[in-house]
């Protein structure tokens, strides 16, 4: 076992190895404001009639008088200083914005990972116990079918099946129906914050227009995660140490789950991981069919009315969320498996 | 192809009937996107109001949409510039990501790290919002859609490349090679990569499922594709907004015909990397 300390040295230096990356991401979303269409200097002057000399004044306010090297430099500080630009749009600071509706999509995204991973994981498991049975057919079968159902329309069968066939889900718009008050927001995760405030009708609300997105999205990744799961428990059931435990005549659930499971999991946190960032990607599909007022959508709105700051920084955030979840799983994963050391 | 090749994958093909029905549904795909124009029953774009969101029925088979326009014949149509923009932008990306990632992994040294580090920083990115992102830069046009496909496709092909020229780079026939006095661009464009190609195939073939995912999914945000042309991610789109009224012809038709060409192409390459190779059969 791996002292506390070793873990926290070797975690730093898995931090530091990311560290180029988001720099890398930095510098592209930088590049992606100078190569866009038009000049950004008309996109933030007061309307499309501003005339030269305002353009020019606000050229100089941007800094993009100045030699390019000289522009990154200047974009790096205000990124530094949390500063994405002002969307057109809304009027506010991007990075307002963003922080405003960034719960709404991580909320649903956790959702939809629990539920992934909650299905995915007995699947693959029953599929691997009996190798080729019905069971194991069918996981096949639900896999090769569930990658090739774009999530866009997916989410629009369920829409259709449940909303107008069944008459259970609630109108497939936003996060909450407009009539229900809002819980006093602690954490922006509509779910934690009307637990906290005891609101059960509330909950049960947010959790009815939660259920049918967090599915859309679930589905699109559950045939990744059952794959592997099936592929590497076969391999921890076949192996030395499963067949002695069967030997000594250990429950059948202890072994699977016990030995045999435990095991297994470590290429299960890996896809889990790449699976996250398709999340992240599918999210401006399943947001702008449910009309999910969360980050994806906002940069879709802006990047269709030619507001290019908030697309700025929503790629920007998407990319650091996705190195800060490698990390994670990097981590999650030296400490799943003590042998794992980084090189 | 030899004999023996033959042989074999005739006899792959009769113990896995799977991959012969998706060959079949590739090549049925194919002749769709060449003659497709010429067999549709309606006009794909010419709207008639009285006989606007029918059901599916003999005269429509997969009904009308909101303009009266025959949902089979848009279905049709749209074969071709769905399959163009798939295949072009994989084909970009498998020439590109061959060439660069065979260099890489026979010279080592600078330019391998350089093009790795490169390689690492779009990996940093979800692909599907880089792609996004690089419409938005280029310009909301089809050959964008085409050009940020072939992009997010490039760091997968670059890596797989790499890997395969990696582990041959000093194989005894690649040092005959070098002794015989054929220049590094020689060995590997004309050594290396012919080796590596098949295996990369199959990848190609993966890979366009995806590529067909990804084009509809940002015609279906309104990137690219402009209405009225027909293009099934779009027509999604536009049937959308009557789905929570009960017209689900408009979106389960378009979104059958895309996930049976994705399936189509993941049969088959899951069947041609049986072909290729058995032991990484699943």
């Amino acid at each position: 076992m791996k002292s506390f300390g070793a873990t926290m040295i070797w975690a730093g230096r898995r931090f530091l190895s990311s560290l180029p990356a988001l720099f890398g991401v930095l510098v592209f979303t930088f590049l992606l404001m100078r190569v866009l269409p038009g000049d950004p200097a008309v996109f933030f002057a007061s309307g499309p009639n501003a005339g030269k000399e305002e353009i020019a004044v606000i050229r100089k306010q941007m800094g993009l008088d100045k030699p390019v090297p000289n522009q990154l430099l200047l974009y790096l500080y205000d990124v530094g200083r949390g500063n994405l630009g002002r969307s057109i749009m809304t009027g506010q600071p991007v990075t307002t914005d963003l922080r405003n509706r960034l719960p709404a999509s991580l909320e649903l995204t956790f959702a939809a990972l629990l539920i992934a991973l909650v299905s995915a994981i007995p699947l693959g498991v029953l599929a691997a116990l009996k190798p080729g049975s019905v069971i194991d057919h069918g996981v096949r079968l639900f896999c090769a079918l569930g990658v090739c159902v774009p999530t866009f329309v997916s989410g629009l069968l369920l829409i259709y099946v449940f909303y107008y066939l069944l008459g259970v889900a609630p109108d497939p718009t936003g996060r909450l129906d407009v009539f229900i008050s809002l819980p006093s927001s602690r954490t922006g995760f509509l779910m934690i914050d009307f637990a906290l405030a005891g609101d059960i009708d509330g909950w049960w609300a947010a959790f009815r227009q939660l259920i049918l997105p967090a599915m859309t999205m679930a589905l699109f990744v559950i045939a990744p995660l059952a794959r592997i799961t099936r592929a590497s428990m076969l391999v921890s059931l076949g192996s030395d140490f499963v067949r002695t435990a069967r030997s000594v005549g250990l429950s059948r659930w202890r072994i699977v789950v016990t030995y045999a499971l435990r095991n297994a999991i470590l290429p299960v946190i890996t896809i889990a991981g790449i699976v996250f960032s398709t999340m992240l990607g599918a999210n401006v599909l399943v947001e702008k069919v449910y009309s999910w007022p969360g980050v994806a959508s906002y940069a879709l709105d802006a990047l269709l009315s030619s507001d290019y700051a908030p697309v700025q920084g929503f790629v920007l955030l998407m990319a650091s969320v996705f190195v800060v979840v490698n990390l994670l799983v990097d981590i999650l994963y030296g400490i799943a498996d003590p042998r794992v050391s980084i090189g | 192809m030899t004999g023996a090749t033959l042989r074999h994958t005739a006899w792959i093909l009769r113990g896995n009937p799977l991959t012969a029905i998706a060959a079949a549904g590739v090549v049925l795909l194919i002749l769709i996107a060449v003659f497709g124009p010429q067999i549709v029953p309606y006009d794909p774009i010419a709207s008639n109001v009285s006989q606007a969101l029918m059901p599916p029925s003999a005269a429509h088979l997969a009904g009308t949409d909101q303009l009266g326009r025959d949902t089979f014949s848009r279905l049709i149509v749209a074969t071709r510039l769905d399959l163009v923009i798939a295949v072009s932008a994989v084909g970009i990306s498998f020439v590109l990501g061959a060439v660069i990632g065979a260099f890489c992994g026979y010279s080592g040294g600078r330019l391998d790290r350089t093009v790795g580090r490169f390689v690492d920083v779009m990996m940093a990115f979800p692909l599907f919002v880089l792609a996004m992102a690089m419409v938005a830069a280029l310009g909301n046009r089809v050959e964008n859609i085409v050009i940020a496909t072939a992009v997010i496709n490039l760091p997968f092909y670059i890596r797989f490349a790499r890997a395969e020229v990696n582990v041959r780079r000093n194989v005894g026939w690649v040092e005959a090679a070098r002794a015989s006095g054929e220049s590094p661009i020689s060995v590997v464009l004309r050594f290396l990569l012919p080796n590596v190609l098949p295996a990369m195939a199959v990848q190609m073939s993966l890979n366009l499922g995806w590529a067909i995912l990804n084009a509809a999914g940002l015609s279906f945000i309104g990137l690219g594709v402009k209405p009225p042309t027909p293009e099934w991610g779009i027509m999604v789109a536009e049937g959308a907004r009557f789905i929570s009224t009960g017209r689900w012809w408009l979106v389960a038709f378009p979104g059958l015909a895309l996930m049976l060409a994705v399936l189509c192409f993941n049969l088959l390459g899951d069947g041609m990397r049986d072909i290729l190779d058995p032991r990484m059969r699943t």
